[in-house]
C-alpha cells in the first residue's frame, strides 16, 4: 500500500499547488504517512479545496486532534486526517496555533462531524475555534479551570 | 419539558445523559451530554512508557480491548519501524475477530433487552463466555487481555488452543442461526426497528460516522479492505452492507459480520502454524526470552533497560485506524524522540458516530431514540477515554 499513499499525496500536492502555491508551506513524509503543512491563515480555504475539488473529494473528516509542543513557539499543532471514501486515500494536514492567541478556524461549515472533535479541542487544550456553532466544554465539567492536556498542566492535577 | 434521559437510565448502556426536549412523546431536539466516565487516559499516557501505556488502552473500550491494543501497538510499530513475524499477524487477527464476535454479541443481547427480548441476551451471553475462556486461556485474562504487544504477543498460544477454538467454530453458526429464527422475522422486532433512526448516507459520511452504521447505509467502506493491516489483505470476506440505513439495516449488518468474523477465524487457524516466532527481534524494544537471559549479558541489559527506561521511538508522528466493532478506531502518536509519548490521541469510533444521535431522533418518539442510541452501539468508556 505505500506506492498508492504515496502517488495520492503526490495528487493532493499538486492540486494545492496549482490551485494556490502558498497553501503548501511544507511537506513531511514519515513511514509512509504525508503530511502536508498549511499556513494557519489559509486552513479552511485549504480544507475547503480538498474537499469540493473533484480529484481530491476528501469527503470525510475522520480525526482531529492537537499536540502542544510547549516550550516551541508557536506550541500547538493541529492534526486533520482527511478521508476519501470514493478514492481510498488519506492525508494529513497540519497548521500551527500561537500560545499567546491560541484561536483558528473552524472545520465545522465543511465537515460537521468537526463539532465534536473540535469542542474536544477546546476543552482539553483551550485553543478556540472560530465559525464554530457550538463551543463548549465536552468532557470535562463547565467549571473545571485549565486545559489539562497543555504540556504545561501536571499529570498528577493541580491541586 | 425538557427530560433528562441517564446517566443512570439503563438503555443509554453506561453513563450517557441525553436531555431531551420533547413535545409530548415526540422528540423535538435532543442533546447529548459526555464526560461523566472521563478519566484522562491521553494525559496519562503523557507520563507512561510506551509499553506501560497499553494497559490503560484495554480500558477504553471494554468490548474490544484486544481492538485497543492492537490499534496502538501497530501506531507504535510504525513509529518505529518495526516489522511483525507472519505468526504473530495472524494470531492477532485470529483474535481481533473473536472480540469482535463478542462485541457484537454484547451489543445484540443488550439491544434485544433495551427492546424487552430478554431470552435473547441469555443466549448472547452465553456465546460470548465460551469466546471470554479462550482469551483466558490465551492471555489468562477474560476481558483485560494486553495480549498484543509491541513487537508480537505476550505468549505463545495456549496448549490445545485449536480445539478450543475448533469447537467454537462448530458451536457458533448454528447459535447466530438461532437468533435470526429469534429476531430477524420477528414481528415486534420489525415494528421496533423498521425505518427508526433514518439518516442519509452522505449525512452519516458528513458527521464522520464509520462503521456498521455507515455500511448499513450502503456505503461499502471497511478499513480491513481499504487500508489493510495486520496482513488482513490475504483474508477472503466480504463487507456486509445494506441500503436502508435504519436500525434494522443495522441489525442485519452486524449479524452478518459475526458470520463473515467466523470465516476470517477459520482461515486464521489454517494460517497459523505450530512452530514460529509470536515477536520480532528488536532488541533495546521487544524484551528478550528468559533463557537468553540467562546466557547473554546484552539480553539482561536490553531486559533491564526496557523496564526501568523504556525506548524511545525516533521524533516524529503516525496515525494508524483499524476497523473495530464500532467503526474506525484510530491511533495518533506523537513522538519527541524520548521515551515517553509527547501525545497519544485515540480517535473512538463511539465518541464520533455518537454525534449523528441528535439528527437519528429528532422528531421520532422518546421508544425510539433507546433504539437509535442501540443500534449507535457505543460504549462509554470509549467515549469518555
Amino acid at each position: 500500500m505505500p506506492q498508492l499513499a504515496n502517488a495520492n499525496a503526490g495528487v493532493v500536492i499538486d492540486r494545492l499547488r496549482a490551485w494556490k502555491t502558498e497553501s503548501v508551506a511544507q511537506v513531511i513524509e514519515y513511514r509512509g504517512e504525508t503530511t502536508i503543512v498549511v499556513p494557519h491563515k489559509l486552513l479552511l480555504a485549504t480544507a475547503e479545496h480538498c474537499k469540493q475539488d473533484p480529484e481530491l473529494n476528501f469527503n470525510q473528516l475522520s480525526d482531529a486532534t492537537c499536540v502542544d509542543r510547549f516550550p516551541n513557539e508557536p506550541r500547538f499543532e493541529l492534526n486533520y486526517q482527511l478521508l476519501s471514501i470514493p478514492r481510498l486515500a488519506r492525508i494529513r494536514l497540519r497548521t500551527t496555533v500561537s500560545g499567546q492567541q491560541p484561536v483558528i478556524d473552524s472545520l465545522e461549515p465543511l465537515w460537521p462531524g468537526a463539532n465534536w472533535m473540535e469542542r474536544e479541542i477546546f476543552d482539553l487544550f483551550g485553543i478556540r475555534f472560530e465559525g464554530h456553532s457550538d463551543l463548549r466544554r465536552i468532557l470535562l465539567p463547565d467549571e473545571f479551570e485549565g486545559a489539562p492536556l497543555r504540556r504545561d498542566f501536571p499529570v498528577e492535577g493541580k491541586r | 419539558m425538557v427530560l433528562n434521559m441517564g446517566p443512570q437510565h439503563p438503555s443509554t448502556h453506561g453513563v450517557l445523559r441525553v436531555l431531551l426536549e420533547l413535545d409530548g412523546e415526540n422528540v423535538v431536539t435532543a442533546v447529548p451530554d459526555l464526560g461523566y466516565l472521563h478519566t484522562g487516559i491521553e494525559k496519562s499516557c503523557e507520563d507512561k512508557t510506551y509499553s506501560q501505556v497499553i494497559t490503560l488502552t484495554d480500558r477504553m473500550d471494554y468490548l474490544n480491548p484486544l481492538g485497543n491494543n492492537l490499534v496502538y501497538c501497530l501506531a507504535v510499530e510504525k513509529l518505529l519501524g518495526l516489522e511483525i513475524p507472519k505468526r504473530a499477524q495472524y494470531i492477532r487477527v485470529m483474535m481481533v475477530e473473536l472480540q469482535r464476535i463478542s462485541s457484537h454479541l454484547v451489543w445484540l443481547g443488550t439491544h434485544a433487552l433495551d427492546m424487552g427480548a430478554m431470552s435473547v441476551m441469555l443466549y448472547c451471553f452465553r456465546e460470548r463466555e465460551g469466546i471470554l475462556k479462550i482469551f483466558e486461556r490465551f492471555a489468562g485474562q477474560r476481558m483485560m487481555t494486553s495480549y498484543i504487544r509491541i513487537g508480537g504477543l505476550a505468549l505463545e498460544p495456549p496448549a490445545g488452543w485449536r480445539e478450543l477454538v475448533k469447537r467454537f467454530l462448530d458451536m457458533m453458526p448454528a447459535r447466530v442461526d438461532e437468533y435470526e429464527e429469534l429476531l430477524t422475522n420477528n414481528r415486534i422486532w420489525h415494528g421496533r426497528l423498521k425505518g427508526v433512526g433514518y439518516l442519509p448516507a452522505e449525512t452519516l459520511i458528513a458527521m464522520s460516522t464509520t462503521g456498521p452504521g455507515l455500511r448499513a447505509a450502503g456505503v461499502a467502506f471497511d478499513n480491513r479492505k481499504a487500508f489493510p493491516y495486520s496482513s488482513y489483505e490475504e483474508f477472503e470476506f466480504n463487507v456486509p452492507t445494506r441500503t436502508e440505513s435504519d436500525c434494522f439495516a443495522r441489525y442485519l449488518v452486524r449479524v452478518q459480520e459475526v458470520r463473515e468474523s467466523l470465516k476470517i477465524v477459520r482461515q486464521a487457524m489454517d494460517k497459523i502454524t505450530d512452530q514460529g516466532e509470536i515477536r520480532s527481534e528488536a532488541p533495546g524494544v521487544v524484551p528478550p526470552q528468559r533463557e537468553k537471559m540467562k546466557t547473554e549479558m546484552e539480553a539482561l541489559i536490553y531486559h533491564f533497560k526496557i523496564f526501568t527506561e523504556g525506548f524511545s521511538p525516533p521524533p516524529g508522528e503516525a496515525y494508524v485506524a483499524v476497523e473495530s466493532p464500532r467503526g474506525e478506531l484510530g491511533c495518533f502518536i506523537a513522538s519527541d524522540g524520548s521515551p515517553k509519548p509527547l501525545r497519544v490521541h485515540f480517535r473512538s469510533p463511539s465518541f464520533v458516530n455518537l454525534q449523528a444521535l441528535p439528527q437519528m431522533v429528532k422528531g421520532q418518539l422518546i421508544a425510539d431514540t433507546v433504539a437509535s442510541i442501540g443500534t449507535i452501539d457505543i460504549v462509554l468508556g470509549e467515549v469518555d477515554r
